[in-house]
């Protein structure tokens, strides 16, 4: 059976957390399955309209990095390792968090943020993207999947 | 791969739908596709997004991503899923005749 639906949940802050999310949907929405993105605790900052434009690799806790911890612990040094990384990302033609969620959200893939999150770091709909689907709670994320796969990033 | 005969001509397709030959394509051959893949009728913007299809892969050897097509088609991305619920770039390339565009973003 080919897959149809899909609703991927996207719970990090760090670039790495993010773009695997985004561009799962962006892929599911290529090959016709319907999806949702549902942005839960630190994942939120991707739909943060100022976060977003700030999202970082992290250097510290990344054995994938291969640099020491203690080297990746000093000032400034995740600030450099995003900019590699997003040079690195232009030249293969990925586009920056905030374009490529609202071409995502262009394409049909439902934007949703966890109503938990939002009310912990006391954030409200005024602070997300415009084009956000709606905050809902985990029930209601459930209800969304209905009859696909779940992935959890 | 199959033959099979559309509008008049032998056409050899993958599993999946897609053109072996894009030589074989013809306008009269897209139309019937399209119907295949649930599109009635092929509007002025489908032509332009099918053809633009071709020119693509003519030039650059793959058809464009969805992303790209969005870019440089004249199309935008939401009236692509528009015209080709079902996914514009895969679904295009069916009708234009290309091979699938394998691109990720």
């Amino acid at each position: 059976m080919p897959i149809e639906k899909v609703c991927i949940i996207v719970s990090k802050g760090s670039l790495e957390g993010i773009y695997p999310g985004l561009i799962m949907a962006n892929g599911a929405r290529a090959e016709g399955i319907e999806a949702n993105l549902f942005f839960t605790f630190f994942g939120l900052d991707a739909i943060h309209k100022k976060r977003m434009e700030h999202i970082k690799v992290a250097t510290v806790g990344n054995p994938g990095m291969h640099m020491a911890t203690l080297v990746g612990a000093l000032p400034g040094m995740s600030g450099i390792a995003t900019h590699m990384m997003n040079k690195k990302m232009d030249d293969f033609d990925i586009p920056p968090i905030p374009e490529f969620l609202e071409m995502i959200s262009d394409t049909g893939c439902g934007i949703y943020a966890c109503l938990a999150s939002v009310d912990l770091f006391g954030l409200a709909k005024e602070d997300f993207v415009d084009y956000l689907d709606g905050i809902i709670t985990v029930g209601e994320m459930y209800d969304l999947a209905d009859g696909g796969e779940i992935i959890f990033t | 791969m199959t033959t099979t005969t559309i509008a008049g001509q032998a056409v050899d397709r993958n599993d999946e739908g897609f053109f072996e030959h894009p030589e074989q394509w013809t306008e009269d051959v897209a139309v019937e596709i399209a119907k295949e893949e649930g599109i009635d009728e092929l509007t002025p913007e489908h032509w332009q997004v099918i053809h633009f299809m071709r020119k693509e892969y003519v030039e650059k050897g793959t058809g464009p991503t969805v992303r790209v097509l969005g870019k440089t088609s004249g199309v935008s991305v939401k009236e692509l899923y528009q015209l080709f619920p079902k996914g514009p770039a895969k679904v295009a390339a069916k009708i234009a005749g290309i091979p699938k565009p394998r691109g990720c973003i």
